[in-house]
């Protein structure tokens, strides 16, 4: 395995301050926001957004937290679902809200689906945007991001590592994928 | 494991640290690490809040069919079972023995084969009998099976209930004294919970009548002797001694249907000796929690008083009971199939 690194510390902070200052722009301020983090690390990136905005525009955006598992429709064909639930807590509701859902990856879209759906349970929001700090393609739904930290072009084997201050110690994103020419290279394209 | 099962997923990547525990069956807390009655502790948490929603489903298990094989009166336990399945949108079939082929002599072992031959995933067993969950587990190897009480043996979702209510008021168990106080020899609840509240750190300490002890707890050769708990649990006849300074007591129902053998001189003496009342609550620690497993005989092991007093959680037991029912659904529906 090799990794390349996509996004360093200070290339964060750049995506994430525009990101912040887009969602201004497209929201004309931030009335009615709500930021809505994913688990795990869109949450510590929606705290992140929910602080900037409250310096550059001096508004307090409530910020709440989404577990997806109990609505994704890959429960137990996935190889790591995750059996563990992290805590669902929306405080502000977010009925006749804008929401803001953030997540580190953009993929699949398979995420983004459950949290809509599970969103949907807690009220009916005036709009859901979606910011992401990597989009890397390969969709398989009809979701795309209304704001994008970086495009990052992938191939299917490659896989992608986001790692964050309060999670990893530190903030990258690095781009995983094999070593053709290491030993254990055998083993690519076996997939069925 | 190929490679196509791992490139599936990576919109996830970076987002998982913890593999997933695998378990398929839930029989009893022996075989459950400290690490993962944690991960089931912090699941049942997510539910708990799903359980607080206005809108009170979510798409978890739809799809997945339950039945609950009750051989055994219940109340709580078959109801939040059927909640726990129906709030994750399973299709929860309840059967009981009378009524059923049973009546006509089935053994336990058809009737098991027979249910998974209809494509049920989650078989949810009481039974008399202790290891009939064993059994099943053993014999059939498309369903997961869950114990919900078997004869003197066990109940485990019972001890997780318990170690959940106690977490969510105290914080932690570890160091806590935890007073079990009556019937422990016809107990499961009290032997599931042995295990479990050792495991998670607290001392245990069991009183009641020398004739209501467990002389299997006590001989040397139990498992649980032959288990680094074993010095966390400890034999106290004497109530008013055992209770001082602890912070949870735990009053076990007098299973009278069971006390024919002579284990008692007379209910009456009974009550006036090992009833959990305001007195002897008073030796515990300040703010001490009183539990029970239910279905309580008022005025007999514990008071009325004492049974819908500030010091009680009981009906906190059975709220939580149905949030840790669907944590340990949902993990042994999704678990299995990781292993194909």
């Amino acid at each position: 395995m090799q990794e390349r690194q996509i996004m360093n510390q200070e290339d964060v902070r750049r995506a994430l301050t525009r990101v912040a200052h887009e969602i201004l722009e497209h929201n004309r301020g931030a009335e009615d926001l709500v930021i809505v983090g994913i688990h795990t690390r869109g949450v510590h990136l929606a705290r992140r957004i929910a602080t900037s905005l409250l310096e550059f525009e001096g508004i307090d955006v409530p910020v709440a937290t989404l577990d997806v598992s109990l609505y994704r429709d890959d429960l137990g064909v996935r190889s790591q679902t995750q059996t563990r639930l992290q805590p669902t807590d929306i405080p502000s509701g977010i009925q006749d809200k804008r929401v803001v859902l953030v997540d580190d990856v953009l993929y699949t879209g398979r995420t983004i689906r459950a949290a809509m759906d599970a969103l949907v349970d807690f009220g009916r929001p005036q709009q859901i945007q979606l910011a992401i700090l990597l989009d890397r393609g390969h969709r398989e739904l009809p979701i795309r991001a209304d704001y994008v930290g970086q495009n990052l072009p992938t191939a299917i084997g490659e896989r992608v590592k986001v790692r964050l201050l309060e999670t990893d110690g530190t903030d990258e994103v690095a781009l995983v994928f094999e070593d053709i020419y290491a030993e254990d290279s055998e083993d690519i394209g076996q997939e069925e | 494991m190929s490679l196509s099962r791992e490139i599936d997923t990576p919109d996830i990547e970076g987002s998982l640290a913890v593999k997933p525990t695998v378990r398929k069956h839930v029989l009893d807390l022996d075989d459950f690490s400290r690490e993962e009655i944690e991960e089931v502790l912090d699941s049942a948490r997510g539910m708990k809040e799903v359980l607080g929603r206005d809108i009170k489903k979510v798409p978890a298990l739809r799809g997945k069919v339950v039945v609950t094989l009750f051989y055994e009166a219940s109340t709580r336990t078959r109801v939040s079972f059927e909640e726990a399945g129906k709030v994750l949108s399973a299709d929860v079939i309840n059967m009981s023995a009378s009524g059923s082929s049973t009546e006509k002599g089935e053994s336990l072992l058809n009737t098991g084969l027979t249910i998974q031959a209809m494509g049920v995933d989650t078989i949810v067993i009481r039974h008399p009998h202790s290891g009939a969950p064993y059994l099943l587990a053993q014999e059939l190897d498309k369903v997961s099976v869950i114990n919900a009480g078997d004869g003197l043996h066990a109940h485990p979702t019972q001890a997780l209930l318990d170690i959940y209510t106690v977490k969510d008021k105290l914080g932690s168990l570890e160091g806590l004294k935890i007073v079990i106080v009556g019937d422990v020899l016809h107990s499961r609840v009290a032997r599931s919970n042995i295990w479990g509240f050792a495991k998670m750190g607290a001392k245990v300490v069991l009183s009641g009548p020398n004739t209501l002890m467990p002389p299997d707890l006590i001989r040397s050769d139990n498992s649980i002797y032959r288990s680094t708990f074993s010095s966390r649990i400890e034999v106290d006849t004497n109530l008013a001694r055992a209770i001082e300074g602890a912070d949870v007591v735990m009053a076990l129902r007098l299973q009278r249907e069971r006390q024919n053998a002579g284990f008692l001189p007379s209910l009456r003496e009974y009550i006036r000796r090992w009833q959990v009342t305001d007195d002897l609550l008073a030796r515990a620690k300040p703010g001490a929690m009183v539990m029970h497993p239910g279905p309580m005989n008022e005025g007999i092991e514990i008071s009325n008083n004492i049974a819908h007093g500030g010091s009680s959680v009981i009906e906190d037991q059975v709220t939580n009971g149905v949030a840790v029912r669907m944590a340990l659904l949902y993990h042994v529906t999704i678990g299995p199939s990781q292993q194909l």
